[in-house]
């Protein structure tokens, strides 16, 4: 006979062994090492770092490896851990125009200071499935160029802006709001959106990005540059007066150039749609700046009519660890609910049967009436 | 591995003291204005969104060294997700728990509330996935935010006189809606509306956490629960029409158990420390164990 479910811890203790055994799989193949995670499943640990919102490659791969592959678990170990560090204080907003620079292109000019400079991408790539990736083929060393620590990679985005072409990029609050330490009330301001769509999930604001491009909250995009590599990260030190240097992270930024605005009294200027992401996650940062732009929506008077200019819709539904969470919980039990919902549906259908019996008598009646 | 754990020890409670600090605050505001949800800066924590995060968060923060706990999930304490979060407490409090709705100091629920009656020194935390009671009504928070500080609760009521007019009963049979001192239309976590009752006036503290949502309401001790109801359709609670088959107990709130695939189903009590004990002090069924084939309310 079955009374609840007895021995849950037992169940408990034998379900996580499976999975550890599952986890390690075959024994006799050596196990995923932290620098074969960190060094083979690079973009891997890129992402975790960006939706977890934690830059630390090691322990994303730790968190990799726990959970199986599946990266949004991996996010969301990561960002539980996240939660248990002490928050010191901001940076200093990252100087991307002093960036390492290991990727950087431009979709609005052929040519700019600093060049056009590919990387390295999947673009061009033929996606054909490559034989040596069963082997363990030694691989080429890269061509490498000169680092000249002087030479100048200038922003798109400040190329236009020293012809007043694109709205200024605004100074911003002394110090943005933290989304992890304060709840969000709407409408937020543009440095709690951005982040929030920096550990937003990348396939939904792939998506999102892409119902802009099919007419569903345009904002007439270019890619004004995408620029990949190392930035330091200083930090001001009060008791010192200045600020220091507490290391170097890898990100992607990108500056999309969108629909320009203007009215009679103001003269017309491109706009700015902006992304940043940890590690190299161009289609992320892409779709981010699309996503924020279209966010900006009622900055620029335009129509809010689209999914993606709904800032409600898209800050509440970004996050795919709470998505992930609730969406899951459905799993859990639900009996007692159910069985609410059980004894009124049995009632109501009860009640409308003996309704329909009654008014089939009442037609029997009648007919009979009328025959007589 | 390449290092040494990098794992912290973790404060007592898992919560460091900062953040148990924030999170009362917001409790004293939200039992300051009873129904009115609070926004709280709620935590990423180690077990997902939806699995009682608010619950837990709460309870973290109000747990003390000598308290003891009592966690159930659907009325029982040996639900997998009571477990997990019984021995989540155990491992980061080290605090003694129970089974015993009498002997616990704060019970963390989700979906019930127990039968037997709460004390003026228990608290009671609920796990709630959806604190806006107007969420299914007006998707938007500003929408929802606006419409409690104005007091605008004509909707609700339109939505119930709607299942009225459609069903003749009004279909919602948990969350179902409460008005708090008069004021707040407040969402009482997803509990049967048969327990609704138990949250009137009810001795004991009663806190709910919404940790996705990131809000805290507070019920306090002795305040006036009413749920919505009209003049004409006064609210009522569900009736079950046979006793509990275990223990015989009536007037309490049972789960259907299908016990084959004929049609054969019982009713035993959903709160199974009510159940035990009244197995313990040698009460029985008044009736066969299992009534085969037969359905339910006939």
């Amino acid at each position: 006979m079955y009374v609840a479910v007895k021995g849950g811890e037992v169940a408990i203790r034998n379900a996580h062994r499976l999975l550890d055994d599952r986890r390690r799989g075959d024994r006799s193949v050596p196990a995923l090492t932290l620098e074969q995670i960190t060094g083979q499943l690079a973009l891997a640990v890129d992402r975790v770092m960006a939706e977890g919102s934690l830059y630390d490659p090691e322990l994303a791969a730790m968190a990799i490896r726990q959970a199986r592959g599946d990266l949004i678990e991996a996010i969301f170990l990561l960002r539980a851990y996240r939660t248990t560090l002490p928050r010191l204080g901001p940076s200093r907003p990252l100087d991307t125009g002093r960036m390492r620079i290991e990727r950087r292109i431009s979709a609005t000019y052929k040519d700019l200071p600093g060049g056009q400079l590919l990387g390295p991408t999947f673009d061009y790539t033929h996606r054909l499935i490559d034989p040596a990736m069963a082997g363990a083929e030694p691989i080429e060393a890269p061509e490498r160029r000169p680092c000249h620590p002087d030479s100048n990679w200038p922003r798109v985005t400040d190329l236009l802006g020293d012809e007043d072409l694109i709205e200024p990029d605004g100074e911003g609050a002394e110090e943005p709001g933290d989304l992890t330490r304060d709840p969000v009330s709407f409408p937020t301001d543009r440095a709690v959106r951005l982040q929030a769509l920096a550990r937003g999930d990348e396939g939904f604001l792939l998506a999102l990005g892409y119902s802009t491009q099919r007419g569903y909250g345009r904002t007439h995009p270019f890619v004004g540059e995408i620029r990949i590599g190392f930035v330091v990260v200083e930090v001001d030190i009060p008791e010192l007066g200045f600020s220091i240097c507490i290391g170097e992270i890898r990100v992607t930024e990108c500056q999309m150039v969108s629909q320009f605005t203007g009215n009679g009294s103001e003269s017309p200027r491109f706009t700015r749609g902006y992304g940043l992401v940890f590690g190299q996650s161009e289609r992320k940062a892409m779709a981010m700046s699309l996503v924020e732009r279209a966010l900006r929506a009622e900055e620029f008077d335009e129509e809010r009519l689209a999914p993606a200019q709904d800032e409600e819709f898209v800050l509440e539904h970004c996050d795919n660890v709470a998505a992930t969470g609730f969406v899951e919980h459905l799993k859990l039990p639900h009996y007692v609910d159910f069985q609410a919902e059980l004894e009124l549906l049995r009632r109501l259908r009860r009640e409308q049967e003996e309704r329909s019996r009654a008014a089939q008598a009442a037609g029997a009646d009648e007919t009979r009436e009328v025959a007589e | 591995m390449t290092k040494a754990s990098p794992l912290p020890d973790y404060n007592f409670a898992y919560l460091d003291e900062g953040t148990k600090r924030m999170i009362r605050r917001a409790v004293l505001k939200a039992i300051a204005i009873p129904g009115y949800q609070v926004p709280f800066a709620s935590r990423e924590m180690p077990m997902p969104y939806g699995w009682g995060t608010g619950g837990v968060q709460v309870t973290a923060s109000i747990i003390g060294p000598t308290d003891v706990l009592k966690v159930i999930d659907q009325g029982a304490d040996d639900t997998i997700n009571a477990v997990s979060i019984r021995s989540f407490f155990q491992k980061t409090a080290a605090v003694q728990t129970t089974t015993h709705t009498n002997e616990a100091s704060i019970i963390q629920t989700r979906h019930r509330i127990p039968e037997t009656p709460l004390r003026a020194d228990q608290i009671l935390v609920y796990q709630v996935p959806i604190p806006e009671p107007l969420r299914f009504l007006e998707p938007r928070e500003t929408e929802t935010r606006t419409m409690h500080a104005l007091e605008e609760y004509g909707l609700m009521h339109v939505k119930l006189y709607e299942d009225i007019a459609r069903h003749d009963h009004i279909a919602t049979t948990y969350a179902y809606p409460v008005k708090v001192a008069g004021r707040y239309v407040m969402d009482p976590s997803p509990i049967p509306k048969f327990d609704n009752p138990k949250m009137d006036r009810s001795p004991a503290l009663q806190l709910f956490g919404a940790g996705r949502e990131k809000r805290i309401y507070a019920l306090p001790p002795f305040i006036e629960v009413k749920s919505l109801d009209f003049e004409d359709h006064p609210f009522s609670i569900q009736r079950f029409d046979k006793p509990c088959a275990l223990c015989g107990a009536e007037g309490v709130y049972l789960d259907e158990v299908i016990t084959d695939d004929r049609g054969g189903r019982m009713f035993v009590c959903s709160d199974t420390d009510h159940c035990q004990s009244r197995l313990t002090q040698g009460q029985g069924p008044t009736g066969p164990l299992a009534s085969s084939g037969e359905e339910a309310g006939r």
